[in-house]
């Protein structure tokens, strides 16, 4: 395929997942049992109110144009108004997503910085203990809970170590004195030149950030060993040894650069995993993120919140799977062919 | 003097039923000629080649009473020191490039990468002796075939870049292990050709390791018939039809001949062995 053509079919393949996405979110809301127009009306208005109200949102046309006209808010950025914020819900969301971006892409960094050399290390010593260690550190990522952890991280290095900052993004007093431009507070805050809010925002966002990356880097690390494993039983690195390349280049340029344009697709979906799977870590750190959000709006049967964080975040799973699966097949000279 | 001594080689593997000798007491001597190795698939013949190279990884083992290269120890050698040969004086011509060349890095970075971990030359000159080589085996747009992915050409055109990739350094010793057998047979001749000539021209000692029987008594100076990792028998350029070893003359009864018709190929007698 052409260059042009190739982008064409990706965007098509992109608006046709999208359409899906909405059609799911759509359907949930007219499945969940939660009358919308009670949500609005309250449950002690007449019948002739209640029909007004039912007759004025349209709930009375076919299902098909509902949903046109559903899609038609979406793309014009209307997802609604919130019944608990009594905001719209984009509103909200443009306020929340920064601070679960902001956690979720710290979070990835220390995934990916520590995680890629450690499946490296431990596949380049295959049985030795490094190995052993870093594949009990890969199931300890798979086996404890998220709150769990956070819950203990809190306790030793808040509570007792007095190392970080508590929950929250930042420190009470300090709250709302940095100018919001980003809506990340870490950039914010330097943009600003307020080194005590960049001081206050790391050490209360370390933490969270770290116990995410862990599990980020527990999957990356066990990905990025049994990829090198791989590679390294090929017989091109058989051929470099015969070269006389050094061990060093051998692990890196011959077995782990064919690797990690592959890496990008699976640090792709942990990234994506980070920003949808917050809920646990948000909850316990009371972060002001998304999942926090959504479990608001959950437990107040907040549907329009509901389905536009789901939304969000379901947009945000496909954005980040098919951006990565177009960067591997841009750079990997032969999915490039 | 020899350019390869090799008296007593041994590799050995630890299995669940105790250690397993693939090679068995090997010994030979090498001067600037070609030597071929035949033998059947698991006669030990690629791991000869690279036990020579030191490429065995643990947890095979490789001992040897005599194992000397152009006067140097190659026993216990340590490994940097053996990586300074390797790529330089001693190289290895592997069997199939589409699975010998790395997938990722360009043919002309993968051939000067050769001389850049043994240093010495810059950048330019690298440059200069890459498109020789290329040139060398025959490859008439070495500029542009540089510039290619391994997965870009064809097979023939890749085992000519493997070889290029290893003459570069003009190495005295080549074990070339298989290098034709992945190939289509209208292009197995010019290989053969380009390697036969970088022989004469450069005066290397070739160990050309092959089941090929016809081929390497046509092509080679000397044979060594391997058979369950010991040498049965040498034989002479030409000679192969005089072979007296019980084995060899079992191969050769069932080389398919175009001047006879038979129904059936004999087949090796194991019973005899």
């Amino acid at each position: 395929m052409t260059r042009p053509i190739a982008a064409l079919n990706f965007l098509l393949t992109l608006a046709v997942t999208f359409l899906g996405l909405l059609a799911i979110t759509f359907l949930i809301g007219r499945v969940v049992p939660i009358d919308p127009v009670l949500a609005v009306v309250g449950d002690r208005a007449s019948t002739e109110t209640y029909e007004a109200a039912r007759l004025q949102m349209g709930l009375d046309d076919p299902l098909i144009v509902q949903f046109v006209r559903y899609v038609w808010q979406v793309v014009q950025g209307d997802l609604g108004m919130s019944v608990s914020t009594g905001r719209a819900v984009s509103e909200d969301l443009a306020r929340v997503f920064p601070a679960t971006l902001e956690m979720a892409t710290l979070g990835i960094i220390i995934g990916v910085g520590f995680g890629v050399p450690m499946g490296v290390f431990a596949a380049a010593r295959q049985g030795k203990w490094v190995d052993q260690l870093i594949r009990v550190i890969g199931l300890a990522g798979y086996a404890i809970p998220a709150f769990w952890l956070g819950l203990v991280g809190l306790v030793i290095f808040y509570a007792n170590l007095r190392w970080v900052g508590g929950p929250g993004r930042i420190d009470l007093f300090l709250d709302g004195m940095v100018e919001p431009r980003s809506g990340l507070l870490l950039i914010d805050s330097v943009i600003g030149r307020n080194w005590e809010a960049f001081r206050s925002a790391l050490s209360h966002i370390i933490l969270p950030a770290t116990i995410l990356g862990f599990f980020a880097l527990a999957y990356i690390a066990r990905m990025t060993r049994s990829f090198m494993l791989e590679q390294l039983s090929q017989e091109y690195i058989t051929t470099a040894r015969v070269k006389g390349v050094p061990e060093r280049l051998i692990l890196w340029r011959h077995a782990f650069r064919p690797i990690w344009m592959q890496l990008i697709t699976v640090i792709g979906l942990s990234y994506a995993g980070l920003l949808e799977g917050s809920v646990m870590i948000e909850t316990v750190f009371s972060w002001p993120g998304i999942g926090n959000y959504l479990t608001t709006a959950l437990l107040n049967a907040d549907m329009n919140a509901v389905l536009g964080a789901t939304l969000v975040i379901g947009a945000v799973f496909v954005g980040i799977n098919k951006g990565s699966d177009a960067l591997y097949r841009l750079l990997d000279p032969r999915a490039r062919a | 003097m020899s350019l390869l001594s090799v008296k007593n080689l041994r590799v050995t593997f630890p299995s669940d039923h105790g250690p397993v000798e693939v090679v068995r007491g090997l010994s030979f001597d090498l001067g600037r000629e070609r030597l071929g190795i035949v033998g059947e698939s698991g006669s030990g013949k690629s791991m000869t080649g690279r036990a020579i190279m030191g490429l065995i990884a643990t947890p095979g083992q490789v001992t040897a009473d005599v194992l000397t290269f152009d006067g140097v120890d190659l026993r216990d050698l340590p490994e940097t020191a053996l990586r300074k040969l390797r790529g330089a004086r001693m190289s290895m011509i592997l069997q199939d490039p589409k699975f010998s060349l790395n997938p990722v890095i360009r043919i002309g970075p993968q051939i000067e990468e050769a001389m850049a971990v043994h240093g010495a030359l810059t950048k330019r000159q690298r440059r200069a002796r890459m498109l020789d080589a290329l040139t060398a085996v025959r490859i008439d747009d070495p500029a542009r075939v540089a510039r290619l992915y391994p997965h870009e050409v064809s097979g023939g055109m890749g085992q000519r870049v493997m070889i290029a990739m290893m003459v570069v350094m003009e190495p005295a010793l080549m074990i070339a292990d298989e290098p034709t057998s992945a190939l289509d047979v209208s292009v197995r001749g010019q290989v053969l050709d380009i390697l036969d000539d970088l022989v004469k021209r450069r005066g290397m000692g070739l160990m050309l390791i092959s089941h090929d029987l016809n081929m390497v008594s046509r092509w080679c100076d000397r044979i060594l018939v391997m058979f369950q990792g010991a040498i049965v028998e040498e034989i002479s350029a030409g000679q192969l039809y005089k072979a007296q070893h019980p084995y060899t003359r079992g191969l050769v009864a069932s080389l398919p001949r175009i001047d006879e018709s038979r129904d059936r190929l004999p087949v090796l007698d194991r019973t005899a062995l």
